[in-house]
């Protein structure tokens, strides 16, 4: 609600840059449709979430005095991958601690209240429900687990779908269930992995939707993979490629 | 140690995984189960306006047991003495084992019978009693059927889930005398022979064994909680009754009890009290067992305690709903974990009480998707812990295992911004022989677990940030 909209960094995350940049993009066009001013600070790489999770947490420490030097300046943070924040939200205080460096740990205290979701930037800093998107095309979303488990953003991003023009959003059956991902979770348990994301598929198709939107690239290159595979004829979007998606002139 | 060589030998948790999730019949009865207990639960806990507050209260008392343990189990063993109970201290599961053995053997019986109980079988007691002469009868229905079965149990709460009543019927009809020859799988009919079975061993048995799910310091009195009756028969009808109880389980005072009793039974049954909840102060004259030894257990619990960051798997209450609601176990069963304590408390529980050598492959048996975490009625961060385990894990590999040079690799350039943007670039020349139609089907070695079931979107053509460059050529960086 703030009358002066705000100046974000975009911290587009290693996957987002790397291999999803149709998402980060879209971020950019929707946020300055709505009269954001967005730069993209490029000292920034990757916030460590793999090797954090998969036990490497002290190669993780140069990470984290990289993203505090890279984003220090910045009035706000925002990043269109849920894991991502709360990697910096939940453990970037842990990697401080680790490091033993009282100011690192101070510098990450004072950053992360300005790292957002982009769905928390838009309903609660900018205000915003209705992005004035259009996207005629049956959508359902699954609500990752890092989205709502770890940084509750709650519904924040269907909100912001439901008021999308043209937009059909049907509900998707066990939506909080995982969908098998979990970084490399998916390849030293890859049988576990692929019973998980197996069923996961099956809930999107019973929706009979066209496309699966989510808070999370990475969660979406695990479900897209499988719908690939399986020629199953569904595409996944990232939410903010839809909500960037407008009216032909 | 030779009731321990069958854990020792376990699979690895994702050889062990891949060999339950190809059981059909298993997928099917798991499936089921958990899916209509995580229902129930969820309902019963949306009744209690005060639930997060129970919760709560329920972590900061644990933390307080843990904090002063060594205060808590004195006063213990002074209440327990006082109120004319015998205490004995077991260092470990073979300690355990000969002491409870040794009672048993003094009164000279040749079998007992037990309340289910996953300490003693985590000390794996009844293997131990069988080499000394003593049969030991289960008398939980569940881990009855698991005894006649020669298996193992499969969930804390529910330990024959793996189990569908037509396969009971079918173990009834092959092991149990009193087995009619027209039973058919109707629950009710099933529990009715298991009834006759044991009623018969209840009457005669001189000794019981029973594990605990707490014992309150102040006044010395232990309880367990059940759903049968079982669990009341053994601890009133015999002579002597033998309790096995891990030290974590005291509580300080006996108001304290109040609150596990309602997070305990709506966490793992979905009831709103459990149909039996028996306590007991030391011995009574006349009334109930004439004899009671409590054995307080450490069996690893000390090394627990040790880690800042893992003790907090120590609050656990033994109350399954993390089972219940992981997507992992869900799928696998609770055998793939090889151990007793199996699926999110097992991954972390597992290892700080086995050591990471014996279940080093637990920590990463989970999305990390924190649905654990979130029905916990004790708050243990689950997901937190798994982290750290993962961390002494990957600490303890050696130098030149393919993954640590891989992740130190890796790191060193995403700490290095130039390294990082030309590995996107060399990523886009690398990836030429593996990707086609703008997705790659195959990829070689480990990383082939992702295409076994899924495609790779290959690398684009651009970048985003040189996508942005572009954009804003010419202007000032």
């Amino acid at each position: 609600m703030s009358s002066r909209p705000p100046g974000v960094s975009l911290f587009v995350t290693c996957v987002g840059d790397t291999l999803f940049p149709k998402a980060a993009i879209a971020v950019v066009a929707l946020l300055e449709r709505l009269g954001v001013f967005v730069d993209f600070p490029r000292e920034q790489t990757c916030c460590g979430q793999m090797h954090f999770n998969t036990g490497y947490q002290r190669e993780v420490i140069p990470l984290v005095r990289r993203f505090v030097s890279t984003f220090g300046a910045s009035e706000l943070i925002v990043s269109p991958s849920a894991s991502c924040v709360a990697m910096v939200r939940d453990y970037y205080p842990v990697v401080a601690a680790l490091s033993g460096d009282s100011g690192l740990t101070a510098q990450v205290d004072a950053i992360i209240p300005r790292v957002l979701e982009l769905s928390e930037l838009l309903v609660d800093h900018l205000g915003v429900d209705d992005v004035g998107a259009y996207f005629p095309h049956r959508v359902t979303f699954h609500p990752t687990c890092h989205s709502t488990r770890l940084l509750k953003i709650g519904d924040r991003p269907q909100r912001l779908l439901r008021a999308v023009r043209g937009i059909e959003l049907v509900e998707l059956p066990e939506a909080a269930q995982c969908c098998g991902f979990g970084g490399t979770f998916s390849i030293k348990n890859a049988d576990t992995s692929t019973a998980m994301l197996t069923d996961k598929v099956r809930a999107i198709l019973d929706t009979g939707a066209e496309v699966c939107s989510a808070a999370d690239s990475s969660c979406l290159m695990n479900i897209g993979g499988a719908l690939s595979r399986q020629r199953a004829g569904v595409r996944t979007m990232h939410f903010a490629e839809i909500l960037a998606a407008t009216e032909p002139l | 140690m030779a009731g321990s060589v069958e854990h020792a030998e376990h699979a690895p948790f994702p050889v062990a995984a891949r060999t339950a999730l190809a059981d059909t019949q298993l997928r099917r009865n798991l499936g089921r189960a958990t899916h209509a207990i995580r229902i129930k639960r969820a309902a019963v806990v949306s009744e209690m306006p005060d639930w997060e507050a129970l919760r709560e209260a329920g972590r900061a008392l644990k933390e307080r047991v843990l904090r002063h343990l060594d205060h808590y189990l004195v006063e213990l063993e002074q209440s327990v003495q006082r109120a004319g109970g015998n205490v004995h201290w077991a260092r470990d599961a073979d300690e355990c084992n000969r002491i409870v053995a040794d009672l048993a053997v003094s009164h000279g019986v040749t079998d007992v019978v037990k309340v289910k109980s996953l300490t003693t079988e985590e000390t794996e007691l009844n293997e131990a009693l069988a080499q000394r002469g003593i049969s030991a009868v289960e008398t939980d229905l569940a881990q009855l059927i698991i005894q006649l079965s020669h298996d193992t149990p499969s969930h804390i709460l529910v330990p024959a889930i793996h189990r569908n009543r037509a396969e009971i019927r079918e173990l009834f009809m092959r092991t149990l005398q009193e087995a009619p020859a027209d039973l058919s799988d109707d629950p009710r009919r099933l529990a009715m022979v298991a009834r006759e079975h044991l009623r018969r061993r209840f009457m005669s048995a001189k000794v019981a064994i029973s594990g605990a799910n707490f014992a309150v310091a102040q006044t010395g009195t232990v309880a367990v909680v059940e759903s049968e009756g079982n669990g009341r028969m053994c601890t009133t009808l015999p002579h002597v009754l033998i309790t096995v109880m891990g030290i974590e389980k005291v509580l300080p005072t006996w108001q304290d009890v109040e609150v596990f009793l309602q997070l305990l039974p709506r966490s793992s049954t979905a009831e709103r009290m459990n149909p039996y909840t028996s306590l007991w102060t030391g011995v009574t004259a006349f009334d109930g067992p004439q004899e009671f030894h409590l054995v307080l257990l450490d069996n690893g619990r000390s090394n627990a305690l040790a880690d800042p960051v893992g003790r907090q798997a120590l609050n656990c209450i033994r109350c399954s709903a993390c089972l219940n609601v992981c997507p992992v176990y869900e799928r696998t069963g609770g055998h793939a974990y090889g151990s007793v304590y199996p699926g999110p408390i097992g991954a972390i529980l597992t290892p700080m009480l086995k050591g990471l050598d014996e279940a080093g492959t637990l920590p990463f048996a989970s999305s990390l998707c924190g649905a654990c975490a979130e029905v916990c009625p004790v708050k243990i961060e689950i997901p937190r812990v798994l982290v750290h385990l993962r961390h002494q894990v990957a600490e303890h590999k050696s130098r030149r295992a393919p993954e640590r040079v891989t992740m130190q690799a890796l790191a060193r350039v995403f700490a290095d911004r130039r390294l990082y943007e030309a590995a996107q670039r060399s990523g886009r020349v690398a990836q030429w022989p593996l990707a086609r139609s703008g997705k790659i089907t195959r990829l070689p070695g480990a990383l082939g677990g992702w295409t076994s079931a899924r495609d790779l979107p290959a690398l684009p053509a651009q970048t985003f940030r040189e996508w942005w460059r572009e954009r804003h050529r010419g202007e000032p960086a």
